[in-house]
């Protein structure tokens, strides 16, 4: 029974973006019923993955090599319910976000943002579903085409430049991505995940393709130096577009990557390639912490923030050889209590931007106490990624510190500490704004119940993420790879 | 010289052209027809690098350029839509009705061809 709920976690949001196209008027509660629908979807799904392992589904009963297979396991339901979880979230917050203040505005958001989300959303979940490289490819251009769009969604001149830089150099990436699966066709003859690592690639070939595809995932996750394309494009999408592109899109760009280094190319494992990635995951984590400090508006400090916490993700490639159960497991903590915590982050930048028209950092002074919750929302988000205990951040941290350390690698380990002290350094910089600076002005409108409601439910979510991790933790030690010494 | 040799290199040089272009040029539409370029070198590649069936043409490079024409087909009429709109754009202008103003602006701009550079120029 679960099996079907593969194909069905990519067809509801599906259905759901139809229907919104078709009609305007049913648009938010389309949007609403997906979430909900995917909330009960994913977790029955988890709890079937938590007890009988891994579920597949061939799609229209073609199984591999010819049909597309849909697989699920620990870690792809870890990423589906993260996706679940924060897109009910965003659904929540959108459905009054877009509304008018004043009369003469449009409700661009009942038009084009719930298609192009819910878009993104099937897009997503069918990435982490997927089990075949070709299928890879062009799921990743299916959550390119409404990320893209969402960013555009403004209008404005510098939302559209951020929108089609974004889209070119996305495309590139995922050119590069399928460079590298042609060579793996040419000199395997299959495309499944699965049978990959055993058709004796040679060497050489391997080692050119998993390149070729780290070059194109490295674009779209945003690794530095590859990085520049994504502050603008974050800060100019709407508050909800920028809290599903920061905390899931990127996501699932690393995703695969991780997938291709530990699942697929185990065999293939590139030493330097790995300690180059490690290295520039530590030039971003610190980079990014640097000029996040020195950002003037709320939307882009947490939008180079997200420059520098995709750093952290890329130090488990150094550590995973001989550490790997810690480098994993403390990777992925940290990859989904960010997704959380930058999710409540932009969320309530959203509602700044809704009380005072604006999110620049001499606009929010004084307001911290007319808007209470929105700036508790971003406190205990900011907990996690500094790393504070109980959030879901520390048990990352401390989890890639332990791997760190244990491989004999204490470098990474420096990095790490500084990196937060820099993320502490960035969060309070705007706390202090709001709370220590004078000059409150009158908020144009409370932020309605639905939006302060929504970002500080995964506000929470992310700050005591680290209370429950055994059922994270036994999802991804079951996925956890074997490499090969 | 034979096929086997000859297109897998045409693919990999068109590859290279399309991303110097892209690297190298700042003008919006030269780069969205070198990711074309690059896609094609892709195409090309994928379709004659020597696979391992050796024994007749095998379908599923066939289809998936087939899929891979069709997503590039689509993502270069959102780039193209997008480069409309980066040169119809005011600057600077947080505008929400944009939709129903933009023939106005069409006519605005072929007053000012200099903007079809500007996107490049915007941090």
């Amino acid at each position: 029974v679960s099996a079907i709920l593969l194909p069905f976690v990519i067809l509801a949001p599906l259905l759901g973006a139809t229907v919104a196209v078709a009609s305007a008027r049913a648009a938010t509660a389309a949007g609403v019923a997906t979430a909900a629908v995917m909330l009960l979807a994913v977790a029955r799904l988890g709890f079937t993955v938590l007890a009988d392992g891994t579920v597949t589904h061939a799609a229209g009963a073609w199984g591999a090599p010819l049909g597309i297979e849909l697989r699920a396991d620990g870690l792809a339901v870890l990423l589906l319910a993260t996706t679940a979880v924060v897109g009910a979230c965003v659904t929540l917050y959108s459905t009054v976000y877009f509304r008018p203040i004043f009369d003469h505005e449009q409700d661009r958001g009942l038009r084009f943002f719930w298609p192009l989300w819910l878009l993104l959303w099937s897009a997503l979940n069918a990435v982490f579903v997927s089990s075949d490289l070709f299928n890879l490819y062009v799921c990743l251009e299916l959550l390119t085409l409404p990320a893209v769009a969402l960013v555009a969604l403004d209008g404005s001149r510098s939302a559209v430049v951020a929108a089609t830089r974004y889209l070119v150099l996305s495309l590139a990436g995922s050119l590069f991505f399928l460079l590298g699966v042609a060579i793996v066709y040419a000199g395997t003859g299959t495309l499944s995940l699965d049978l990959i690592p055993r058709a004796n690639l040679d060497a050489d070939s391997a080692a050119l393709a998993l390149a070729l595809m780290s070059i194109g995932l490295a674009v779209k996750a945003a690794l530095v130096p590859f990085h520049f394309w994504l502050p603008p494009a974050h800060a100019e999408a709407p508050a909800p577009g920028s809290a599903v592109l920061s905390a899931l899109v990127v996501k699932a760009a690393f995703f695969i990557l991780l997938r291709l280094w530990t699942q697929t190319f185990p065999h293939a494992f590139l030493a330097p390639g790995a300690v180059i990635l490690g290295a520039l995951g530590a030039v971003a984590a610190l980079w990014g912490s640097l000029v996040a400090l020195r950002q003037d508006s709320v939307k882009l400090v947490i939008a180079w923030s997200t420059v520098a916490q995709i750093g952290y993700l890329f130090l488990i490639f150094p550590l995973l050889r001989d550490a790997p159960g810690a480098a994993w497991s403390g990777s992925m903590y940290h990859l989904l209590s960010h997704a959380l915590a930058k999710a409540a982050l932009f969320l309530a930048a959203g509602s700044m931007i809704r009380a005072l028209g604006s999110d620049d950092l001499s606009a929010i002074a004084g307001v911290g106490q007319k808007l209470p919750l929105t700036f508790a929302t971003f406190g205990v988000a900011g907990l996690n990624l500094v790393g504070m205990p109980p959030s879901g951040g520390f048990i990352g941290k401390w989890l890639l510190l332990t791997a760190a350390l244990s491989s004999g690698q204490w470098w990474w380990a420096v990095v790490i500490v500084i990196g937060s002290l820099l993320a502490s350094a960035y969060v309070l910089r705007v706390l202090s704004a709001a709370f220590l600076q004078p000059r409150a002005v009158p908020l144009r409108q409370q932020p309605p119940w639905q939006m302060t409601g929504a970002a500080l439910i995964l506000a929470l979510l992310s700050a005591v993420f680290g209370l429950w991790a055994e059922v994270p933790l036994a999802l991804l030690g079951a996925t956890a790879p074997e490499l090969a010494p | 010289v034979s096929g086997d040799v000859v297109f897998p290199v045409l693919g990999a040089a068109l590859f290279g052209l399309g991303f110097t272009a892209l690297v190298g040029r700042r003008h919006l539409l030269w780069r969205i027809i070198a990711v074309n370029v690059m896609a094609s070198g892709v195409s090309v590649l994928l379709l004659t690098l020597p696979g391992r069936g050796a024994d007749g043409p095998d379908p599923v490079p066939q289809a998936m350029v087939l899929t891979g024409i069709v997503v590039m087909v689509a993502a270069t009429g959102l780039a193209l839509a997008l480069a409309v709109r980066v040169v119809a754009a005011p600057d600077d202008a947080v505008d929400r009705g944009a939709d129903d103003r933009r023939d106005d602006r069409q006519h605005e701009r072929s007053h000012d061809r200099s903007d079809a550079n500007a996107g490049d120029r915007t941090p």
